[in-house]
């Protein structure tokens, strides 16, 4: 009896796991063919001098002439830049708006996060096309004419290789910051009263309470959104290519829209292949740090 | 909440905060909005060449002008707008089929290699796009030859990793209980996945299909590359080309970009709840 119940039941995982193969299919060869396949095809490709008929092989040169491309070190130093400036910003930004979200009734807070991560759902394209001309350098600009009211200059805002970078961060800190919004006050909401109430009782004042028991206990989300927030500022490339071509003077040229530019400009696939590992390599070495120090007792 | 003091002696002080609260909040609100807003009262001015136009923050008109304007740019400014369409769409529904039948299959079906194969696409996320881009061209453009074909739109996208991610994650917290007696009930995993994940997934696959929805509709790279004419652009390359070719046309230009946003605020407005909620549903644990 207990052999053959053993026996069904090992029929059933059977067919149980024929389904599965047959529910994963699909997926599978969809990320054999369009992400797998592409990942080796560029390695190989970096070890190459692409041609449409027949790519020669030339070793480790692609690299070499990265490494001694001097334009191939300032974009990855603009993207630092730009990093660094967007990135903290955006976390504080939206840390304090959930702070300051929390004590309304949950109608409001809905109606706040439901306009902040509006600007969200419209498409890069649309955005940098406003921001194009917000930033006019004619004295008639919207920037301009803000800046004329304190008494300061025009200035031609992505024109000029002094205010390029910055404008570029400026949209960034105007953009939406919806989603970080949301998570933060996901997490703020989780925290239990009691912790509150054992700092009520010794005293505490609001912001001890913030530093002591509020960030503390949104660093497991803080670290997901740094680490999320690096890796995708580290990959920008729309903003860059739509407002400023990466110039003037290669002010802003990221190193996202310095791969696309070999890429699909020069079609120097294999520097752009190398190039793009590079990347690849850099994003997973900063990501890891920020685990490891950060990360000490977060548990995922 | 607790963090903020209650404030129980005196009744004005806690609205005295808030209002307090409120214009900070307000005044951040008008900062990220006021782009969306000037695009949208920019739009309805007259379709004419900058050096004329006066940038006002308060619509003196409204004319419908500028967005006949940006239509007769091209013959197939139309088709845009339809192109976007058909490939969000066919890109919203392979994903929600495929991606739950996928996360289904490897949260509640045993199966040998379930962990490798998922882990190995887990590991997909990691990895920047830029990688991925040259090869995946060449693929679609020199290997298969279907550069400016709805097939290249939309196979690379008809399933992504995260959403896969999502699927699994939700349909692990279904308790296996259910789907065990149906089996003993006699129902076939199909039947399973059928009768009994996707009523009890319902939310999370709306929310999977609106953020799926949007975000193809949104995008301007791929497209971008892989189409060459016109008639097969979407709506964000279309909007790129006229800005390129009308560089002084302000209102038009709003107008453009009006157009490729509008469709996404009617839809976050309709689907409010299921936005705000799939922010989190991937990002928050527990």
């Amino acid at each position: 009896m207990a052999q053959l119940a053993r026996t069904i039941k090992r029929r059933l995982l059977h067919g149980d796991a024929a389904w599965a193969y047959a529910f994963i299919a699909i997926a599978l060869l969809v990320y054999a063919m369009f992400t797998a396949y592409p990942v080796v095809s560029a390695f190989m490709i970096s070890f190459q001098e692409y041609k449409p008929l027949g790519s020669t092989y030339v070793g480790f040169e692609n690299y070499v002439n990265s490494f001694g491309d001097s334009l191939f070190w300032k974009s990855i130093r603009n993207t630092i830049v730009y990093t660094l400036l967007t990135v903290p910003v955006s976390l504080l930004l939206s840390f304090a708006v959930a702070i300051l979200i929390l004590p309304f009734k949950k109608r409001l807070q809905t109606a706040f996060k439901a306009v902040y991560y509006l600007p969200a759902v419209a498409s890069g394209v649309a955005m940098s096309v406003v921001w194009l001309w917000i930033y006019d350098p004619l004295p008639s600009g919207l920037m301009n004419r803000l800046l004329d009211v304190f008494g300061i200059g025009n200035q031609n805002w992505l024109g000029s290789s002094a205010t390029a970078m910055f404008s570029l961060v400026l949209m960034a800190w105007l953009s939406s910051h919806g989603t970080s919004i949301i998570i933060y006050l996901a997490a703020l909401l989780g925290i239990d009263n009691s912790y509150y109430e054992a700092a009520d009782l010794d005293g505490a004042s609001f912001f001890q309470k913030l530093w002591h028991v509020v960030v503390p206990f949104l660093r497991p989300t803080t670290l997901f959104l740094l680490v999320t927030g690096v890796i995708g500022s580290f990959q920008v490339f729309q903003n860059a290519y739509l407002m400023t071509g990466g110039g003037p003077d290669n002010a802003t040229t990221m190193v996202g829209l310095l791969i696309f530019n070999n890429a699909f400009k020069y079609f120097e696939y294999g520097e752009a292949a190398a190039q793009s590992l590079v990347l690849a390599l850099i994003i997973a070495v900063i990501s890891y740090f920020q685990f490891r120090f950060l990360g000490k007792d977060v548990e995922y | 909440m607790a963090l903020y003091k209650q404030h129980s002696g005196r009744k004005i002080a806690p609205y005295v905060r808030n209002a307090a609260i409120a214009v900070v909040l307000l005044v951040f609100a008008v900062a990220t909005l006021f782009p969306i807003y000037f695009m949208i009262i920019s739009s309805f001015g007259d379709p004419v060449e900058a050096g004329a136009a006066n940038y006002t923050l308060w619509p003196k008109k409204i004319s419908f002008e500028s967005y006949l304007f940006f239509f007769d740019f091209s013959k197939y400014s139309y088709r845009w707008l339809l192109n976007s369409l058909v490939v969000a769409g066919s890109v919203m529904i392979t994903n929600v089929v495929l991606a739950s039948l996928a996360g289904y299959a490897f949260s509640k079906i045993r199966f040998r290699g379930r962990n490798v194969l998922f882990s190995l696409l887990l590991s997909a996320m990691m990895i920047p796009y830029q990688v991925t881009q040259v090869p995946l061209y060449i693929l679609i453009v020199n290997v298969f030859h279907i550069e400016n074909t709805y097939s290249a739109l939309i196979l690379p996208g008809i399933v992504t990793v995260y959403n896969i991610f999502l699927a699994k994650q939700f349909i692990g917290s279904i308790p296996t209980e259910i789907i065990e007696s149906a089996k003993v009930e006699g129902c076939s995993q199909l039947q399973i996945f059928t009768r009994i994940i996707v009523p009890l997934s319902k939310t999370v696959l709306a929310v999977m299909a609106i953020l799926t929805f949007v975000d193809s509709w949104n995008t301007f790279f791929w497209p971008f590359l892989v189409t060459n004419t016109m008639e097969m652009q979407t709506i964000q390359v279309g909007l790129k080309n006229f800005r390129f070719a009308n560089t002084t046309y302000f209102a038009p230009m709003m107008a453009g970009a009006a157009i490729s946003a509008i469709p996404m605020f009617v839809l976050f407005f309709s689907l409010q709840k299921y936005f705000l909620e799939g922010v989190t549903v991937g990002a928050v644990k527990g």
